[in-house]
């Protein structure tokens, strides 16, 4: 079995701005650098064309820039994480070092599969998010508090609301999203379900 | 909150528990996997020390990095022969049927599904793909997932996942000529935009809707994801049984389409259900829709003006700015005389046999423009023997056309199907995200069948109801 699953109150670190509405997975993390089997090491690829020229030449990201590598918190806009299902997104970003992502919206299955690994995806409005970019930009080494048990982000000195989805929440702060052993003890009532449906034949 | 939909009946009749997170744990009638978000689930569960719980209620095919080309083994791309090896042996170990190269009947995992009839009404079918939703078209509740949930999936055959509301989208009137199943899907998401449909499962309803075959019901609901909507769904109806009864499951065993049919008609919507959003789309007032940017929502009307950014709502315009400039294109022109480079003609949204159909009616006689790249990739090896069956491949090659082997090919980029380079394709695809059809310049413009095979022959964006009859010598 597993280990226990820790509970994830809160995420902190210093912050990391990336800008632009239907921010896609393809975008996150290109398909080619999909052709492996393991998740292991994608933490270079994140946003790799968008960071890259066709000569390898670093180009002007955010995550090219040296006062924001070490940063643990990203912060989006709009339906970020939008397209493919690729859970190679969220772990490229993972395994470059996020913990916690703070955007105006977040496309479902990306949220899902951050929810998965245990990433925070918090939502505010627009103007919040983007006077919290701007002061990202301003203070890179400094840290940003996600509190995910009272919905609040708090970075300088101030402190803004915010929204985590219930059930998002619940999981994170309970330290149940990781849901494999939880439904795997329900595997009894799973049976009698599929013994109940017409079209299970087997 | 929505009351007597088939979402709620679907959601319903799969529910096992209610877990502490206040998800709902759902049973999963199909698991459908394919190479590149498996292999890391089955990782996982070697890790955990588990099994696959349901092997029969899993189906596993190769589409993603399969070479279109040649397909001897091993692969000449050392990755993609990797991935393939992985899946083989995973699916050995774990006795999951397998549609490979060597069955005849692999393909695309949302061509296959329904042609097996795995896909059918009132199941939930999930898949760690984002276009599961395709399966919606027969009634079924489909989405994609991502590979913990796979993991999951796999040990478990149930999902945790909360409930959506739902919003029906009635598509009235008859749709005119030139008008297809994919300028409709365009058209909702242009309006609803491309997260319109978070929190949402789409209903499809209404004349244009009831009116489509099946592959234009499953083009329809394949691109729900592209509006944000992770699911979306048809209510079955005659034409849906009708298609079930060709399907290999229900040909081998005819008397289980009785056994199910009164089930197929208990999930439908009711005639009273209530939604929690309706929107209504005149389908008669429709014309074949082409993307202008680098997200689905940025189309428009093929006789329609590009629209400039600052007439756009204030959030779109800087995608809009960078979307523009990206494809080259200039606000208060068309899209027609937009000159492409590729013709690509497949993917699960648009690789079916009345895709191809439609498509061969329009190259007949004509021929491929010098300077376009041309292909051909039909869906599945069933669509590619039916095509030659019926002659399609000569038709095709004979314009010019490359006529490949089935699988995912330019849609994504992960074989040896790219762009090069700023290269412009006119593709029967769903993204034309920068960067999706493999190279980062690459421009994609999105477009119905037929409008591809028009673009092919003129090389430019073409309104296909306006090109020139073939005139015979």
């Amino acid at each position: 079995m597993t280990d226990e699953i820790p509970e994830i109150d809160s995420a902190f670190g210093s912050g990391v701005p990336i800008r632009g509405n239907d921010i896609d997975t393809d975008q996150i993390i290109p398909a080619r650098f999909m052709k492996v089997v393991t998740f292991d090491g994608l933490g270079e690829f994140a946003f790799f064309d968008q960071r890259y020229d066709e000569n390898d030449e670093p180009k002007d990201h955010p995550l090219n820039e040296p006062q924001f590598q070490d940063a643990a918190i990203m912060v989006v806009n709009a339906n970020f994480g939008c397209g493919s299902s690729r859970e190679h997104a969220p772990q490229a970003l993972m395994r470059w070092g996020i913990d916690a992502i703070i955007g105006e919206s977040f496309a479902e299955i990306f949220a899902g599969n951050c929810l998965a690994l245990g990433i925070p995806t918090v939502t505010a409005d627009h103007d919040t998010i983007t006077e919290l970019q701007d002061w990202v930009d301003e203070h890179p080494d400094a840290d940003i508090d996600v509190d995910v048990e009272n919905e609040t982000v708090t970075y300088g000195e101030k402190t803004v609301d915010v929204t985590v989805d219930d059930a998002q929440r619940k999981a994170l702060t309970e330290g149940v999203w990781d849901t494999t052993a939880l439904m795997k003890s329900n595997a009894d009532a799973v049976a009698e379900k599929a013994a109940s449906l017409p079209y299970v034949d087997d | 909150m929505s009351e007597g939909t088939l979402y709620d009946k679907v959601w319903e009749e799969h529910t096992v528990s209610e877990l502490p997170t206040g998800q709902t744990q759902l049973f999963c009638g199909l698991h459908l996997i394919h190479e590149v978000t498996s292999p890391q689930a089955f990782g996982m569960l070697q890790e955990r020390d588990l099994e696959v719980a349901y092997p029969n209620r899993t189906h596993a095919t190769v589409d993603h990095i399969v070479p279109t080309s040649d397909q001897s083994r091993p692969f000449r791309d050392d990755a993609a022969e990797e991935m393939m090896a992985e899946l083989e042996q995973n699916v050995r170990d774990a006795g999951i049927n397998f549609s490979d190269p060597t069955s005849g009947e692999q393909g695309i995992v949302h061509v296959i599904g329904p042609e097996k009839g795995l896909t059918q009404p009132g199941m939930t079918i999930v898949c760690g793909d984002s276009h599961t939703s395709t399966h919606g078209a027969f009634g079924a509740l489909a989405f994609g997932i991502g590979t913990s949930q796979i993991r999951d999936v796999l040990a478990t055959q149930t999902v945790a996942m909360e409930k959506k509301k739902v919003r029906k989208i009635e598509v009235t009137g008859e749709l005119g000529p030139g008008v297809e199943a994919k300028d409709v899907i365009l058209e909702i998401i242009r309006r609803l935009g491309t997260e319109g449909g978070v929190g949402y499962v789409y209903e499809y309803a209404g004349e244009a809707i009831e009116n489509l075959d099946m592959e234009g019901r499953m083009s329809i609901c394949n691109m729900s994801i592209e509006g944000g909507a992770r699911a979306g769904y048809v209510n079955p109806d005659e034409t849906t049984y009708d298609w079930l009864k060709e399907t290999e499951y229900f040909e081998e065993n005819p008397e289980r389409f009785d056994e199910l049919k009164p089930y197929w008609e208990s999930i439908r919507s009711d005639e009273d259900a209530e939604y929690d959003d309706v929107v209504t789309i005149d389908g008669s007032e429709l014309e074949p829709v082409v993307t202008w940017g680098t997200t689905p929502g940025q189309g428009v009307g093929i006789t329609q003006p590009i629209p400039a950014p600052e007439d756009l709502p204030e959030e779109k315009q800087d995608t809009a700015r960078m979307a523009q400039e990206h494809m080259g294109v200039t606000p208060g022109e068309t899209m027609q005389g937009y000159e492409i480079d590729v013709a690509f003609l497949g993917s699960c949204t648009n690789a079916r046999m009345p895709d191809l159909r439609r498509a061969a009616e329009v190259v007949k006689g004509r021929q491929v423009a010098d300077s376009v790249r041309a292909m051909v990739v039909p869906g599945s090896q069933r669509v590619k023997a039916a095509a030659e069956a019926e002659g399609l491949d000569e038709i095709f090659k004979d314009a010019g056309f490359e006529w490949r082997e089935a699988g995912c090919s330019m849609c994504l980029g992960m074989n040896e199907d790219q762009l090069e380079g700023d290269e412009a394709s006119a593709s029967s695809s769903n993204r034309n995200f920068i960067g999706r059809q493999g190279s980062k310049d690459g421009r994609t413009v999105l477009m119905n069948p037929r409008m591809v095979a028009a673009a092919a022959i003129t090389g430019e964006v073409t309104d296909v109801r306006e090109l020139k009859e073939v005139t015979t010598p």
